[in-house]
């Protein structure tokens, strides 16, 4: 049989005192309820809305937008489900993608992507509604 | 990315079969989990057919009168048998639990027996839990009062605040729960888990530490603490019916009342 490997003698405590608490995590935990909870209501106010009118033309539907209540909805909408994919995604890399480079890569990709199909949905709403 | 399955040195093959004794009529079979460190050879299930008009009610029952007459070789932990000590926390029928509090007749068909999930392996059903009771060292499950004691009598409590320390101190840290838990599995490097976040809020709750704060600094980490996502299999599986998920919730909650 071969001899065990020895990766390190630290101490088991040593290693899982490590570097200490990061004194985060409160805000990201938080925020994934909140969105959470935002998105309850405006998802079912977007899925009802669209289901309303499924035959609308360009301009029934650029109409729609237009109206401030519709706007604020969508803007509030698109805000709270980015940031509640961005945050998700994160805590899924976190889960199970090993190596600091492979992991600092994935978070950096998915939370660009987030950024930027967010601030393009959102250019998107107030072109039409401005 | 994490690993989904056993590396080849790891994979369990069929081991011998231990036949019941002729004439047995009330016969189960026990399929054991056995690894020896020693041989080099890849883990094995080993099965045991055990007269159960011949044996005690619980699976504990069963693992002892298998060492005492068909296999002395056959190693796992015991020590009170009546749920106290925690030392007989295995994988029994697909659940975590002590093999002294679990009824044989609870399991239906064969008796599965695997050690504690996810542990490095001493022996057999042996686990290796160096890191869990390091883990639980480092959250310092002791009371920190800066408070002299009064010099006459002990530190007191009211009855609403002993109450709040009901549901955490009756755990007697077999691990069922931590062991039960995928994020700890994954991430149980850092990741405290269910067990030692329940101690951490052990004392967090208690009216006579005065240390709650530092406490609460000490958790406050994605990984040490947030890797908790609720899914509950820790009170699922907990053999003294504790509810890890609700101590760990409790504890985010303190987080974020102190943000404002």
């Amino acid at each position: 049989m071969a001899a065990p490997q020895i990766r390190s003698l630290r101490s088991p405590l040593g290693r899982v005192r490590g570097l200490g608490a990061a004194k985060g995590g409160t805000h990201h935990w938080w925020m994934m309820r909140v969105t959470s909870m935002a998105l309850l209501p405006l998802t079912i106010w977007l899925v009802f809305a669209l289901a309303r009118m499924p035959d609308a033309t360009w301009l029934e539907a650029t109409i729609w937008i237009g109206r401030p209540f519709n706007t604020v909805m969508l803007l509030a909408f698109l805000a709270a489900a980015f940031h509640h994919t961005a945050y998700g995604l994160q805590e899924v890399v976190e889960d199970y993608v090993r190596g600091d480079l492979a992991k600092l890569g994935t978070l950096m990709a998915i939370k660009g992507a987030c950024f930027l199909l967010w601030l393009t949905a959102t250019i998107a709403v107030l072109r039409i509604a401005l | 990315m994490a690993t989904f399955t056993l590396p080849k040195n790891s994979t369990v093959g069929e081991g011998r079969t231990y036949s019941a004794p002729a004439g047995a009529k009330n016969v189960k079979a026990f399929k054991i989990y056995r690894w020896d460190p020693d041989g080099g050879a890849n883990p094995r299930t080993d099965t045991y057919e055990i007269d159960l008009d011949a044996c005690g009610p619980m699976v504990l029952d069963a693992l002892i009168k298998i060492k005492n007459e068909v296999d002395t070789t056959l190693t796992f932990r015991r020590s009170c048998r009546e749920g106290i000590c925690g030392s007989c926390a295995m994988n029994i029928d697909g659940l975590n639990t002590l093999a002294c509090l679990k009824p044989i007749e609870d399991v239906t068909g064969d008796c599965r027996i695997t050690p504690l999930p996810h542990m490095p392996v001493v022996k057999d059903l042996v686990p290796d839990l160096s890191q869990v009771y390091a883990q639980l060292r480092s959250v310092e499950p002791w009371l920190k009062a800066d408070t002299p004691p009064p010099p006459d009598s002990e530190r007191l409590q009211s009855k609403e605040e002993r109450a709040k320390l009901d549901g955490l101190w009756e755990c007697i840290l077999c691990f069922c729960c931590s062991t039960a838990c995928p994020s700890y599995w994954w991430n149980g490097d850092r990741y405290l888990g269910p067990a030692v976040l329940l101690q951490a809020y052990r004392w967090i709750a208690d009216s006579r530490d005065e240390h709650t704060g530092d406490r609460l600094d000490a958790l406050e980490d994605p990984f040490k603490l947030y890797r908790c996502h609720t899914i509950m299999n820790c009170t699922r599986t907990c053999p003294k019916g504790l509810n890890p998920a609700q101590a760990i919730g409790e504890i985010k909650k303190l987080m974020v009342e102190r943000q404002g």
